[in-house]
């Protein structure tokens, strides 16, 4: 398996660079929280992205994507991680891309992966159930009526559902789980906005006797178990790519502001104490890298041992961001609480990427299964 | 058929063909071989399996030709070892001298010197030892004391190194000396090669908490040592100790990996749960005690994460030339470290069972493991402890102000 960027990963990763230095740093991100635009991102950003193919990097050529593979869209997410950039990419990209490639009929395959291409559907997975994430749905069930399906449920921090145009609903169905495609303005549906402490789109949705008809059942009825957790695979990785990016930055600006902030006449960087704690992040970080190459890389190539790998780089790097996060805070001393710092940002983004598809404890607990105790 | 696809089949007919039968079993404690004037081999297929990979230079597979070495390339090497692995043929030769001081001798010895003492490492015939820590200097390794005086075509060396590995069976040992008392202290420090089969040379065992006396006191008094036995240029010998540290600290990490191999290779399986599970309660085959399973969870997954760690870099390096990087100071705190918590892991779960010093009440596995607990209690303190390793990162890593 390769634990080295291949050429087109390295490109994608110096044009992400370049895009999120220049368009999107964290000011970017403030600029959109502190406008008050409930959608939390930018349309004519999120156009600019679509132009430059990262919408598609998921999608087969033959629906305008690139079919670059996760190993290219983590490297993308992990360079707007870096920044905060906020953006469709994470539920439209890789999770709306991913279940529609997998298992959409050629009529729904064309209908929608050419619009996500190019940036005009975004999309959201309505999974979740409760508080804590839970890999099997229970609560939401969709109950046959004639040729259509009626649903009714409530689905808790569904990312981007406060704006998505395509809703992917996994319910309970009479043997299994199913999954259907959605329009967000069909009669039946309640999005209420969750707004999270990290300023990005969240929402709690609630479904009243919803009217699915046969054509909008994504894949086989009952059948949707085994496909629902290979991209809940897919999704951790390319989420925990972005979470890589994000504890980079926070511990280079934590280093940086280490170099600069004097104290007793000293730069504080000085401090053994500090620099001890510091020298322990970058190690961990060190082993984060591996991981998340390594979970990124084995979706292209197939690994037979893909979950465990995944539950590792997930639980390494939520590990990792929370420690960063808060040594980061606690680093830059007062100004690491005021909102005008950037590292507070980082803290706020750590916790959430942690709690989405599972935290670190959760991904113990799987690992320790998969490995047979 | 590619060069290395025909390689590989070659490698392995070779080893097939070479390989005596006892050293395909797996290591027993004692079945290592460290080669030497006074070589014992417990098993005569381990004299005759030295003797063929020292022949063909596959005791030091990528080391140049001319010096005996075997000249292979990063990818040859992979192959070989990958071979090796996959026909479960045991290590021929376990010696300081090609894990520390052959790499140095390479990049700072004169031609002679390499002639002379590289094959020498490579077919056994010699086993070295490191004479580097004192009483007096442990972590401030540059306040070294013991000194060497010229005299004609010699030195006269005197002085005390202390934690001198297996010294009492080793040949030669290489040493810091002091040569330049007035310069500043990195500026006074030569590397010399000590023949210590001579009457100024004297050893003594120093016993440990485990109970075991790897390590030694080495003594020199008016020991004579030819001038040409110095490394380098004269006090210059910091730059040979930092580069021969690197490789030190690189074999120190890999000893925080035992057992995760077949993790990294994506077997299920682990090594601490199915120790573990003999003496704590099992329910549906998990461990019922969740505390301890998540111990145990995090514990296999950093190992796993650390492997995956040593192919990156190794990868990354596959490419430069520049030898062992600052990188490999990470290595060696992570290593050691995660091997101390393995071992509390173990002795949590092994609960009294694993705190048995002799006799028939304990297991010879349940002994070994008390004793290798009390040894990976040394992995943060030699080679440069864990605190120096972080001031190490610290500074030459992050560039954090002094």
């Amino acid at each position: 398996m390769s634990l080295v960027l291949s050429e087109t990963a390295a490109f994608l990763q110096d044009q992400t660079q370049r895009f999120a230095r220049e368009k999107t740093p964290t000011s970017h991100f403030r600029s959109v929280r502190d406008s008050g635009n409930p959608e939390c991102f930018d349309r004519e950003i999120w156009k600019q992205m679509a132009e430059q193919g990262l919408s598609g990097i998921l999608i087969p050529e033959e629906f305008g994507g690139s079919n670059f593979g996760l190993s290219g869209i983590g490297i993308v997410l992990q360079e707007l991680g870096r920044t905060l950039t906020p953006s469709p990419l994470f539920a439209t990209g890789v999770i709306g891309a991913s279940f529609i490639s997998k298992l959409g009929t050629d009529d729904q395959k064309s209908k929608y992966l050419p619009e996500i291409a190019n940036g005009n559907l975004t999309c959201c997975f309505a999974f979740e159930e409760g508080p804590r994430h839970k890999p099997t749905v229970s609560e939401v069930t969709a109950k046959k009526t004639g040729q259509n399906y009626i649903i009714n449920g409530k689905k808790t921090f569904v990312v981007d559902g406060g704006f998505a145009d395509l809703i992917i609903i996994a319910a309970k169905t009479l043997k299994g789980s199913s999954l259907f495609l959605v329009d967000k303005n069909s009669k039946g549906i309640d999005v209420n906005i969750a707004k999270m402490v990290d300023s990005r789109n969240s929402a709690n949705i609630v479904f009243t006797n919803l009217e699915v008809a046969a054509e909008n059942i994504l894949g086989e009825i009952d059948q949707a178990q085994d496909t629902i957790e290979e991209i809940l695979d897919m999704s951790r990785a390319a989420l925990a790519a972005e979470m890589l990016g994000g504890a980079l930055e926070a511990f280079e600006i934590t280093i940086n502001y280490l170099k600069e902030r004097e104290q007793f006449g000293v730069k504080i960087g000085s401090f053994q104490a500090l620099q001890h704690r510091a020298a322990n992040m970058f190690t961990e970080l060190e082993l984060c890298k591996s991981c998340i190459l390594e979970s990124l890389s084995c979706f292209d190539e197939k690994s037979n041992d893909i979950p465990r790998i995944v539950s590792l780089a997930k639980a390494k790097i939520g590990e990792t961001f929370h420690l960063i996060s808060n040594e980061g805070v606690q680093m830059h001393g007062g100004v690491g609480v005021t909102d005008e710092y950037d590292i507070g940002l980082y803290l706020k983004r750590a916790r959430v990427a942690e709690q989405i598809f599972g935290n670190s404890e959760f991904h113990r607990n799987r690992y320790a299964e998969l490995t047979g105790y | 058929m590619t060069d290395l696809a025909l390689f590989r089949e070659e490698t392995r007919d070779w080893l097939e063909t070479n390989c005596p039968p006892e050293m395909k079993k797996p290591m027993t404690p004692h079945g290592m071989t460290w080669g030497g004037r006074n070589c014992k081999f417990s098993h005569p297929d381990q004299e005759l399996w030295l003797k063929r990979l020292g022949e063909k230079g596959w005791t030091a597979p990528t080391w140049p030709k001319e010096y005996g070495g075997g000249g292979l390339s990063y990818d040859e090497n992979k192959i070989l070892s990958e071979e090796m692995s996959n026909l479960g043929t045991r290590m021929p030769l376990a010696s300081f001298g090609l894990w520390m001081l052959g790499p140095a001798l390479l990049e700072y010895a004169s031609e002679e010197q390499k002639m002379e003492h590289i094959p020498k490492i490579i077919k056994g015939e010699i086993r070295w030892c490191q004479g580097y820590s004192e009483p007096g200097s442990g972590s401030d390794l540059a306040s070294l004391k013991t000194k060497a005086i010229e005299d004609g075509d010699n030195y006269i060396v005197n002085g005390q190194k202390v934690w001198t590995s297996y010294a009492n069976e080793c040949d030669m040992i290489f040493t810091l000396v002091r040569t330049g008392p007035q310069e500043p202290k990195h500026d006074g420090i030569s590397f010399l090669l000590i023949d210590m089969d001579q009457p100024g040379v004297e050893t003594k065992p120093i016993k440990l908490i485990s109970g075991a006396s790897p390590f030694c006191e080495t003594f020199f008094t008016d020991a004579v040592v030819p001038k040409k036995n110095l490394v380098h240029k004269l006090n210059k010998g910091w730059d040979v100790a930092k580069n021969l540290l690197q490789h030190e600290r690189k074999m120190l990490a890999s000893m925080g990996l035992g057992g995760s191999k077949a993790a990294s290779k994506g077997k299920t399986g682990s090594g601490l749960a199915t120790l573990s599970k003999k003496y704590v309660e099992v329910k549906d085959d998990k461990i019922a005690d969740e505390g301890l399973r998540q111990k145990i969870a995090k514990c296999d997954m950093n190992s796993h994460a650390f492997s995956l760690t040593l192919k990156r870099v190794s990868e990354e390096a596959k490419n430069s030339n520049n030898g062992p990087s600052a990188a490999t100071s990470i290595f060696k705190l992570y290593g050691s470290e995660h091997n101390k918590r393995k071992y509390e892991i173990m002795l949590e779960a092994m609960g009294s069972q694993a705190l048995g010093w002799e006799g028939g009440e304990f297991g010879p596995e349940e002994l070994a493991i008390t004793r290798e607990w009390l040894r990976t209690k040394a992995n943060s303190i030699e080679g440069g402890t864990s605190e120096v390793q972080l001031n190490v990162i610290s500074k030459r890593v992050l560039d954090l102000p002094q």
